[in-house]
């Protein structure tokens, strides 16, 4: 799998297709993100199965964005999964990122993860190494869905209230590219104080995260709190999706629900 | 274009969470917490998330003060290093090794504390050694 990627690589590299490659290194004995600029030295390229599969990927289209918005007239490439090509089309939709300017270099992902993940569709539109294997839906979804109302809701504040409010759900997040954050909002939010109010600033998060929310499930890792952020955030993104028929990512410059909704209607 | 991601040790306490700074032309411009790393496992709370302001805070200090008649005021960390010596050698001669104590940190490193305590027993003679982890 990863000599493919390394072909690939090597062969956008040397033909200067792109200016660097942003993927994944091992490097000082750990695995990180890393922007490869010479064809001649990809042997630290890995593509992120530190003990598990897919145990050590990172947010790398937030990295990507912070170099474009310095160098926007140079094309890189960027090491995909399904969940990072969703992103990509979002990133394009909303003018993040330039698709005439990224070259991706797609892997899909095992079955393994695809189960771990709960995911709907484990690998990019392209990709280079890798099998193709059956999406799935959310089993956690379903099973917080079996309760009733008051259950769900007892069982979502005892998981909130174990939250340090350390915005790493935030930080991490390859979708939350916002100037000013709601979540920093002293009409929402009291900043600079913990505990954080519960449920209002993970509800205020996961509304936020409606038309945006590629599922890359990087911000459940992140939390050291262990607050299954992501079954929220899929909860969210299946009614937004049986009310709109929209899921972010799906497909290129589909419009957000939201942008529906700003829209003033014909009856005033 | 110079884009590196460098993996080093969070300054904030002493667990010894691991994450990259995302360095961009020189500049420190975002933490990303290293998902390999035994201690944080791809963690880190709301002071190490933020470890990029601080290095290039215009606040920070970079330079020794002595206060002169006063007022804080830059000196060079010769200046700096014989006003402490002195300092330290009139408090012992006037009041004895055990009138000195030393408070050290939880943000440096371990080899670091060792130096201090070092010092503290070997050229001072005292065993007044603390550090800001028990505060
Ligand atoms: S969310 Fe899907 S595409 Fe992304 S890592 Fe998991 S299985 Fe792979
Ligand atoms: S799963 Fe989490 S980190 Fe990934 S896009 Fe959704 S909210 Fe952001
Ligand atoms: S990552 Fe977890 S603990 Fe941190 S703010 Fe988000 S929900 Fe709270």
């Amino acid at each position: 799998m990863i000599e493919k990627v390394r072909e690939r690589v090597r062969d956008l590299l040397s033909s200067g297709e792109v200016k660097g490659f942003l993927g994944l290194s091992n490097k000082y004995g750990n695995t990180g993100p890393h922007l490869f600029c010479d064809a001649e030295d990809l042997d630290g390229l890995v593509i992120g199965d530190w003990k598990g599969p897919g145990d050590a990927r990172y947010t790398l289209n937030k990295q990507l964005i912070h170099i474009v918005r310095k160098y926007p007239d140079d094309v890189f490439g960027v090491l995909v999964r399904g969940c990072d090509d969703r992103g990509l089309k979002v990133l394009y939709t909303w003018n993040q990122l330039n698709p005439e300017k990224v070259i991706p270099v797609g892997i899909a992902c095992s079955q393994d993860l695809a189960d771990a993940c709960e995911c709907r569709k484990p690998y990019p539109d392209d990709f280079v190494a890798g099998e193709k294997v059956e999406g799935r839906a959310s089993d956690s979804v379903a099973r917080l869905d079996a309760l009733d109302v008051a259950g769900r809701f007892e069982a979502w504040l005892k998981e909130f209230s174990k939250c340090i409010k350390c915005y790493g759900c935030r930080d991490v997040c390859p979708m939350c590219f916002c100037k000013e954050c709601t979540l920093e909002d002293d009409r929402l939010v009291n900043n600079g104080v913990i505990p954080p109010e519960i449920p209002v600033f993970h509800l205020t998060r996961a509304v936020h995260m409606v038309g945006r929310c590629i599922d890359c499930g990087l911000c459940n890792e992140v939390c050291p709190a262990d607050i299954p952020l992501r079954t929220l955030y899929k909860k969210v993104a299946d009614i937004v999706d049986e009310e709109f028929q929209y899921r972010p990512g799906q497909e290129l410059y589909a419009k957000s629900p939201l942008n529906i909704l700003m829209q003033p209607s014909s009856t005033g | 274009m110079d884009y590196r991601t460098v993996l080093t040790t969070c300054t904030y306490c002493g667990c010894g969470c691991n994450f990259y700074l995302e360095v961009l032309d020189g500049q420190v411009i975002d933490t990303i917490p290293c998902k390999t790393h035994p201690v944080n496992e791809g963690k880190l709370c709301i002071k190490g998330w933020n470890v990029h302001e601080f290095i290039q805070s215009p606040k920070r200090l970079k330079r020794p003060l002595i206060r002169r008649d006063g007022v804080l005021t830059e000196a060079t960390w010769d200046e700096a290093l014989d006003y402490t010596v002195s300092g330290l050698k009139a408090i012992k001669d006037a009041h004895g090794s055990d009138s000195i104590a030393f408070l050290t940190s939880a943000k440096v490193t371990n080899e670091e504390n060792y130096l201090l305590q070092k010092f503290a027993r070997a050229a001072v003679g005292t065993n007044s050694v603390d550090h800001c982890a028990r505060l």
